[in-house]
């Protein structure tokens, strides 16, 4: 019980700590510092507030900020130049890009699991759940953890008889949008039904609760519930985590090594945008993603803080991919990021 | 000095005087239409912007039941549900026990215990002692009022770790035992209607416990000797006479309780689960307006759509709160003149 209200007091910590947005306790900017503002995904947000702590301490004269408002949220922002870059788990569509004068450049920073976690007194990480069960538990037609299709897949366990409760993302967001896609990829009645995007009409009115942690926390303080969340934030809260049933067939539990199996399974076209909402591969991991940073192609309005972007992108794909296993996301193949680093190069001043 | 302070009241008032009173009447008459002026900008301003949203969805929008940006299908139907269920609920709760404290406050049982404990020990005219029945009161009162005083997120935050887990047994056995009973047909898993009523019933029991203490204050003790003479009894003379006189004040303290209960937002946010359904279960998690504006403006940013959209939620939310509000103030107004004759 202590464990549980512990981990209840980390994951609203957290979401707090979420919900607040950066201030400015620092001196404000003089002469020589130059401040680059990005928003948007909740997603990779341990990630890059990472690279930021680390990128400070041997760049003094940079602040980067990054306000972890959402992917939905965080595209507008950039798509009306409110931002010097953006970030999306959703990437962009060409339509959007093509509304920019400026030009758009896509550059994949880091890729990630979706994991489903639950809250089942008894019941460890591991819980083997089949495609279409899964399918089934978010549109809302398996509504018992006792249920003996639930069942059937793990005759080890003993589920108790109690609901599910289905929490979902209330804003508009780069993991819902993977969540959902993988779904209607695998399900025809999803894709006819609630279909993917950002923000969804959930089947039966699942709980709603605001960006990852916000999932998180209420999936933790539920018995009963059931959420998807960014695989290293379940991870480091201690959340149980399915393992889901890929293409293949095979049960996959998340983890760096399956992500990259995921990833090896999804080769990058030229543009750098590319989904796989269900992987080829015998232990590839059925639902991960990409997630972008979105910049302009053109900085010359602002040539120091594009300077200082640029170079700050290309340590996070180079030096800053080191980063990526401990927080629980997949590093970024050295091909894959080299491609992104020549694409930087066009960026303009 | 006298003399002067005298002969100043008796002369007419100087030109300063005038002036400066002209002034005075002026500057309260600007700030009493600036207050009116502010709230008409503020529907005007909500009106308008609401416009696209009107003229896309129309009435359609109260009574569907769908919210999906992606789609631009939007419906407030369950948030409405929502937002009546949940006040309704809590008014239930609080008027029981919002007039049982402003009953135990006036009609001195607070006092008369005190004052018999105190005459048992022999100092009920103990110069110190003898204030006690009247302070115990005052404190009581102030305690209650004090309710008021705790910020919405902490009563949000009381809610999610105390209210839910101490609740959620009796809740899921009565689901369990009784679950053909439509108010019990969901099991309570966490945020749902009833915690959500339970908190909000809280936060309202003061206006309602210090609005009917109001009403039986001005019960003329007339009618209370009266009835007392004719023999009555105290609790024939509580629901025969007092409770009926005050009757008009206390519907009127409910009635605004209501509309302070309608509009509740962050508490209700964190505690009723923000689930876009309609339920009859008490246990089941739902939505209400205001926490559906609280939730999603802050990244509707810049989504005209949706913007327009949650205007129009947030026209219907204070339409509704304002005509019970004057539903309110018009049934206290009333009572109260009412009561005068009886003075």
């Amino acid at each position: 019980m202590i464990g549980r209200h512990f981990i209840s007091f980390v994951v609203l910590a957290l979401f707090v700590v979420g919900c607040t947005q950066p201030q400015d306790v620092e001196p404000l900017p003089g002469k020589d510092v130059t401040v680059v503002r990005g928003a948007g995904a909740t997603f990779p947000n341990p990630l890059y507030g990472k690279w930021i702590d680390e990128y400070a301490v041997d760049h003094p004269n940079v602040r980067i900020e990054y306000e972890s408002i959402g992917s939905g949220e965080g595209t507008k922002l950039f798509l009306n130049q409110l931002v010097d870059f953006g970030a999306s788990d959703a990437a962009l569509t060409d339509e959007q890009m093509e509304g920019i004068d400026r030009g758009v450049q896509l550059v994949p920073a880091t890729a990630g699991c979706v994991t489903i976690v639950y809250n089942v007194d008894g019941v460890p990480s591991g819980l083997k759940l089949p495609r279409e069960v899964y399918t089934d538990i978010f549109l809302d037609k398996i509504r018992w953890w006792n249920d003996p299709k639930i069942q059937d897949a793990n005759p080890d366990l003993e589920l108790p008889r109690l609901p599910i409760a289905v929490v979902a993302r209330q804003d508009g967001s780069g993991t819902t949008f993977a969540f959902t896609k993988h779904l209607a990829t695998i399900s025809d009645e999803w894709a006819k039904g609630p279909g993917a995007g950002k923000e969804i009409d959930w089947p039966g009115g699942a709980m709603l609760a605001a960006g990852n942690a916000g999932v998180a926390t209420r999936v933790s303080r539920v018995p009963g519930g059931i959420g998807y969340v960014e695989f290293g934030l379940a991870d480091r809260i201690g959340l149980t985590i399915a393992s889901l049933e890929n293409k293949a067939g095979n049960f996959v539990t998340p983890s760096g090594a399956t992500g990259m199996e995921t990833l090896k399974n999804a080769p990058l076209p030229e543009n750098l945008r590319a989904f796989f909402p269900d992987p080829e591969g015998e232990t590839s991991y059925p639902i991960a993603t990409y997630t972008w940073l979105l910049l302009y192609k053109d900085y010359s309005e602002s040539p120091e803080v594009g300077k200082e972007l640029k170079a700050f992108v290309n340590w996070c794909l180079t030096d800053g991919q080191r980063f990526s296993e401990d927080l629980g996301y997949i590093r970024l193949a050295p091909e894959i990021a080299e491609k992104a680093v020549t694409a930087l190069e066009s960026i303009k001043l | 000095m006298e003399l002067e302070t005298a002969s100043e009241i008796s002369r007419p008032p100087s030109a300063f005087q005038r002036t400066s009173d002209r002034v005075f009447r002026a500057v309260s008459l600007l700030f009493a239409w600036a207050t009116i002026l502010v709230v008409l900008y503020i529907v005007w301003e909500i009106g308008g912007q609401s416009v696209p949203a009107l003229e896309q969805y129309g009435f359609g929008f109260l009574t569907g039941q769908t919210w999906d940006p992606n789609r631009e299908q939007y419906g407030i139907l369950p948030e409405i549900w929502g937002t009546m269920y949940s006040s309704l609920l809590a008014l239930l709760i609080g008027t029981v026990f919002g007039v049982a404290v402003a009953i135990f406050l006036n009609e001195g049982y607070l006092g008369g215990a005190t004052y018999g404990i105190l005459k048992l020990f022999g100092v009920h005219l103990h110069p110190v002692y003898s204030r006690l029945p009247s302070a115990l009161e005052n404190l009581l009162k102030n305690l209650v009022e004090l309710l008021a005083a705790i910020p919405s997120v902490v009563y949000g935050l009381w809610g999610i770790f105390v209210v839910i887990p101490l609740i959620r047994p009796a809740c899921n056995w009565l689901h369990e035992n009784m679950e053909w009973f439509p108010l019990f047909s969901t099991p309570l898993s966490g945020p749902g209607m009833l915690p959500a009523s339970l908190v909000l019933a809280i936060m309202i029991l003061p206006t309602i416990a210090a609005i009917s203490r109001d009403a039986l204050v001005a019960v003329p003790p007339k009618l209370r000797e009266a009835s007392y003479g004719l023999g009555a009894t105290r609790w024939e003379t509580l629901l025969a006479v007092i409770l009926p006189t005050a009757a008009g004040g206390i519907f009127g303290a409910v009635v605004l309780a209501f509309g302070r209960a309608l509009g509740e937002t962050m508490a209700l946010a964190m505690l009723v689960g923000n689930a876009n359904r309609i339920s009859v279960s008490l246990f089941s998690p739902g939505n209400t307006l205001a926490a559906l504006l609280a939730n999603n403006f802050a990244e509707a940013g810049g989504d005209e759509t949706k913007v327009a959209v949650l205007m129009y939620a947030g026209l219907v939310l204070m339409a509704i709160t304002l005509l019970v509000n004057m539903f309110g103030a018009f049934i206290l107004q009333r009572s109260t003149a009412g009561l005068k004759g009886l003075n």
